[in-house]
């Protein structure tokens, strides 16, 4: 069923797309294209240095309703997220991704944190992760699937915290695409996430929190570690 | 409620109707209001919009010209990352292949993604009359699922539905909650969808998702959410079907990207959705969550069809809803008037298109041609142009009234003949003029009801301006 | 094109709707034209840009309208017609019309080139800076969809208005917003036609104007029938007639006082 509808569906297209040259060339253009990989045109907005494209995606994140704390280095983190789970009135347990990149934030510094790992379960309220890379363009984040950073993470707790370090910090999109090219695996999964969970589906009132987190918390970290 | 049987042939009744239900235009009142001003706002906020609309179009037009390499190179890709790509050529293939793909699964309960690809192919009856329940996550589609109604808005399906009456749905439907709960708030209202609905997520054997884009260079599908059901859709279940129609792929990252700084700015006016998600393939080796089986349904339906043809320009949207949203006809009567699945300027170009002329072929009549549609497609799609196009092959096949053809026929006979045609119309006119009286306007007219029932006619002043350059001996030449 | 120092040679492409239903319109546009410096005549062989059959979908008649027409407009500098969407129809349709005719495509393109709306010609090329028209009163002004969608005609009338001694100029809360007009969708869509213009009657009521001008008589006969229909007292003029000083004959849809 599927082959046969396939040859004719193929066949059909190739009979009737408009191109220039013969199939050799079509192939050939279609193998540069994608071996290339072009940019489009970039917004000048996010040609900055690591400095402001800092303060840009904090800004361009805070305009869309997650909330930005910027520290200075790893170590300051747990308090960072104890702070903020204290001061929304929040549990203080956590599901957090095994990702050895949050290795280095001396949890211990911040017992009052009861930290379990893995992927989320449906009773967790808060997961902690770290993220591929920060697009200061629109204040997003990428975070893609691994067995250290599961993607369930991401859409089941109601507060999800995310630490973000200056060096994850891009401008455009396409400056993230090329770093996740240069680890030569594409993810099952890649979330741009910009802003918590929203919908105005109900008389055209937007309200956060549809079915993914209803918080966003993005933890800048400035050092360059 | 049945397959998505279209009653576009209708389009006049339901027009009617839609203007005369007062929710309905309460509803779009608004709705359109929001949409244009973020819309513009968004763009007036990103300097290079404008440029890459134009890269967009240009993406797309060299892709749908090599549409069949860059299918089997995206074909490639998901096989080598351990998908299943399956090829329907009609809506009944497309439902069959789901229906095997859960069957195989064991599925009783499937949770869905906003896909207008499964309301074209009318899925969700198909499933439910074999023994599996499809469950709506997109909070609109969800609450119209619930009152058993169809999508009135690509983006904002349940926009015509007032906050009383998702009250009073939920109070029906939800029966395992408790019936002294409050209830009043759209805040209170999203809540409970999230907690019923959060329910249906974890249970669900199968997540059905749309697409707005598969990238051949990685075997990836793309949805674009504002709430995050999409993501729960196809994370959570053991399997995760992708629909879509062929015109969805593009060829790279980069150009996914680029298009993607123009989709959420058009449809809601932000710089980008909440949850932009690539997906490529099932779960690898050592992931601890994700779907175990990854496919995806292309869907040609009619597609083929436009392939290389004067309508192909069509094949470029995005699904925005930028064009309905600034469309001064959807904005009087709404999505549903328009009697199948795609409404608006789209849909007046689409639906005629994949389901034939002689069932919608009031669709691209109905439109002054404003252009509006035009002017704020993210992808350049020369909307009424496409609509004249449909009007033409209506026009051939007969499909106006003779009435209509006839007085066309007239017209252009006298107006070739300039002559007969200046003088001809002058005791008309004349009389006209004279009938028109003091007032100069008629209440009514035979032959003009029409235009009649719902303005005066004004009169035309009496002599003609060819009698007059006529009688002051105007010049007829220029003098050189 | 004209030699420098000589006075453009214009055709005015009157429309049918001006010659048929209100020629002092077309007078109107003369008077403005030969104001700006412009020797103007009204060729023969014209009488309808082919509008009604091309949006009709019978590309047949439009194209030989077209065909019958352009001989008739070859020999001019410009062409000028008081009407956003018959200019467009000649400078932006004629040519994908005739494209499949090797003799006339040319010939299309070089008579789309130098067709203009009225408004657009005296401000743009023409240069004209202000009128001597005076009007006591307080004008709401609609943009037809052509005019500023195909030819972005908006700012030039504007401009000459607000010469207009005693004439305050009003914007719509929607000015962009289709009339419901659309030719032949006015009669066989009426349901939808009439909400349309409406929509369109309130928001003219609503900004106090005693005038309503467009560019269109298409538009001009379909708002000023509603107005009338539903009682108002708003007078509806083509925007030439007030730029020219022509306000003397009764407005759209009004008879002899």
């Amino acid at each position: 069923m599927s082959k046969a509808s396939r040859d004719a569906i193929l066949g059909k297209l190739r009979g009737s797309a408009i191109r220039d040259g013969d199939e050799a060339s079509a192939r050939a253009a279609v193998k540069a294209r994608i071996k290339t990989h072009a940019r489009g045109t970039i917004p000048a907005r996010s040609k900055l240095d690591r400095k402001g494209l800092m303060n840009l995606f904090a800004e361009q994140a805070t305009a869309v309703d997650a909330t930005v704390a910027r520290v200075a280095a790893a170590d300051d983190v747990p308090a960072a997220v104890a702070d903020y789970l204290r001061g929304e009135n929040l549990p203080t347990t956590l599901r957090m991704a095994p990702d050895p990149r949050l290795d280095d934030c001396s949890w211990d510094k911040a017992p009052m944190l009861d930290i379990a790992y893995g992927k989320a379960e449906p009773a967790d309220q808060v997961t902690v992760t770290g993220a591929f890379a920060g697009i200061a363009e629109t204040g997003t984040l990428m975070l893609i699937s691994g067995p250290e950073s599961p993607t369930t993470l991401n859409f089941l707790p109601d507060t999800h915290i995310v630490v973000l370090r200056a060096s994850e910090m891009v401008g455009a999109y396409e400056d993230a695409w090329d770093r996740l090219r240069v680890t030569g695996r594409m993810p099952r999964n890649v979330n741009f996430i910009t802003g918590p969970s929203r919908s105005g589906d109900i008389e055209q009132t937007l309200h956060l929190g549809a079915h993914g987190p209803r918080r966003l918390h993005v933890i800048l970290v400035e050092d360059d570690g | 409620m049945s397959v998505h049987e279209p009653t576009s042939h209708n389009f006049p009744e339901n027009a009617r109707k839609a203007l005369g239900n007062k929710t309905l235009q309460r509803g779009l009142a608004s709705a359109k209001v929001g949409f244009r001003i973020r819309r513009s706002e968004a763009a007036a906020r990103l300097p290079e919009f404008e440029t890459l609309r134009d890269e967009s179009r240009d993406i797309k037009n060299h892709t749908l010209a090599h549409i069949d390499l860059y299918l089997e190179e995206f074909e490639k890709r998901v096989v080598e990352r351990g998908g299943h790509v399956h090829w329907a050529a009609d809506a009944a293939e497309a439902r069959e292949t789901v229906l095997t793909i859960c069957r195989a699964a064991g599925a009783k309960t499937v949770t869905k993604g906003k896909s207008m690809i499964s309301e074209e192919m009318g899925l969700n009856a198909f499933l439910e009359e074999n023994g599996i329940e499809p469950v709506e996550t997109d909070l609109g589609e969800y609450i119209i699922q619930l009152r058993g109604e169809t999508p009135s808005h690509i983006i904002a399906p349940a926009f015509h539905v007032l906050k009383e009456e998702v009250i009073e749905t939920f109070r029906e439907k939800h029966t395992h909650l408790n019936p002294d709960r409050v209830i009043e708030e759209a805040r209170e209202l999203q809540d409970e969808a999230r907690q019923v609905l959060r329910e249906r997520f974890l249970g669900a054997d199968v997540g059905i998702t749309g697409a707005n884009f598969l990238i051949a260079e990685t075997g990836s599908t793309v949805i674009v959410t504002n709430e995050g059901n999409g993501d729960l859709t196809q994370t959570l279940p053991r399997v995760h079907i992708v629909l879509a129609s062929l015109e969805k792929i593009v060829p790279t990252l980069e150009d996914a990207s680029t298009i993607l700084r123009l989709l959420a700015r058009s449809a809601t006016g932000q710089e980008y959705s909440s949850y932009t998600t690539f997906s490529t393939g099932p779960r690898r080796g050592e992931d601890l969550d994700g779907p175990h089986e990854f496919h995806v349904v292309l869907l040609d339906n009619g597609r083929t069809d436009l392939i290389g043809t004067e309508m192909q320009d069509v094949l470029r949207c995005i699904r925005c809803g930028a064009c309905m949203n600034h469309c001064p006809v959807y904005g009087a009567i709404g999505g549903h008037a328009y009697g199948w699945v795609y409404p608006g300027p789209i849909g007046a170009v689409l639906s005629p298109s994949l389901i034939g002329v002689e069932e919608a072929h009031h669709l691209p009549a109905a439109s002054t041609f404003c252009g509006r549609c035009e002017a704020v497609c993210p992808m350049r799609i020369p909307l009424p142009k496409l609509m004249r196009h449909l009007r033409e092959r209506e026009f051939e096949r007969g499909i106006p009234p003779a009435t209509v053809r006839w007085g066309l026929a007239a017209w252009a006979w006298l107006a070739r003949r300039p002559t007969i045609y200046h003088l001809a119309m002058r005791l008309p006119i004349r009389l006209m003029a004279l009938l028109g009286g003091r007032k100069g306007r008629f209440r009514s007219l035979p032959l003009a009801g029409g235009w009649t029932s719902q303005r005066d006619l004004p009169a035309p002043q009496g002599p003609t301006f060819q009698a007059m350059w006529n009688a002051r001996g105007g010049r007829r030449e220029a003098s050189k | 094109m004209a030699e420098p120092g000589s006075r453009p040679n214009v055709a005015l492409f009157v429309t049918c709707l001006a010659d048929l239903f209100r020629p002092t319109v077309g007078l109107a546009a003369v008077k403005l034209l030969e104001k700006a410096g412009c020797e103007v005549s009204v060729p023969r062989g014209q009488t309808c840009c082919g509008q009604p059959a091309y949006n009709s979908g019978d590309r047949t008649n439009a194209a030989e309208i077209a065909r019958r027409t352009i001989p008739a407009l070859l020999p001019y500098d410009y062409v000028v017609a008081p009407s956003g969407s018959c200019a467009g129809m000649i400078r932006k349709h004629w040519p994908a019309l005739l494209e499949g005719d090797p003799q006339m495509s040319k010939l299309a393109i070089s008579v789309a080139e130098k067709t203009w709306e009225l408004t657009s010609f005296l401000t743009d090329v023409c240069g004209m800076q202000s009128v001597d028209a005076e009007y006591d009163g307080v004008a709401a002004y609609h943009d037809s969809c052509s005019g500023l969608r195909e030819l972005g005609v908006r700012e030039q009338p504007r401009k000459l208005l607000g010469t207009v001694k005693g004439l305050t100029v009003k914007d719509l809360a929607h000015p962009e917003e289709c009339c419901g007009f659309g030719g032949t969708f006015a009669v066989k869509y009426p349901d939808i036609s009439g909400r349309m213009v409406s929509d369109k009657a309130d928001d003219i009521e609503a900004t106090g104007a005693d005038l309503l001008l467009a560019g269109d008589l298409g538009c001009l006969m379909n708002m000023a029938g509603k107005l009338k229909r539903s009682g108002s007292a708003i007078k509806v003029r083509h925007v030439a007639e007030v730029l020219a000083g022509d306000t003397g004959t009764p407005p759209i849809g009004e008879g002899e006082p």
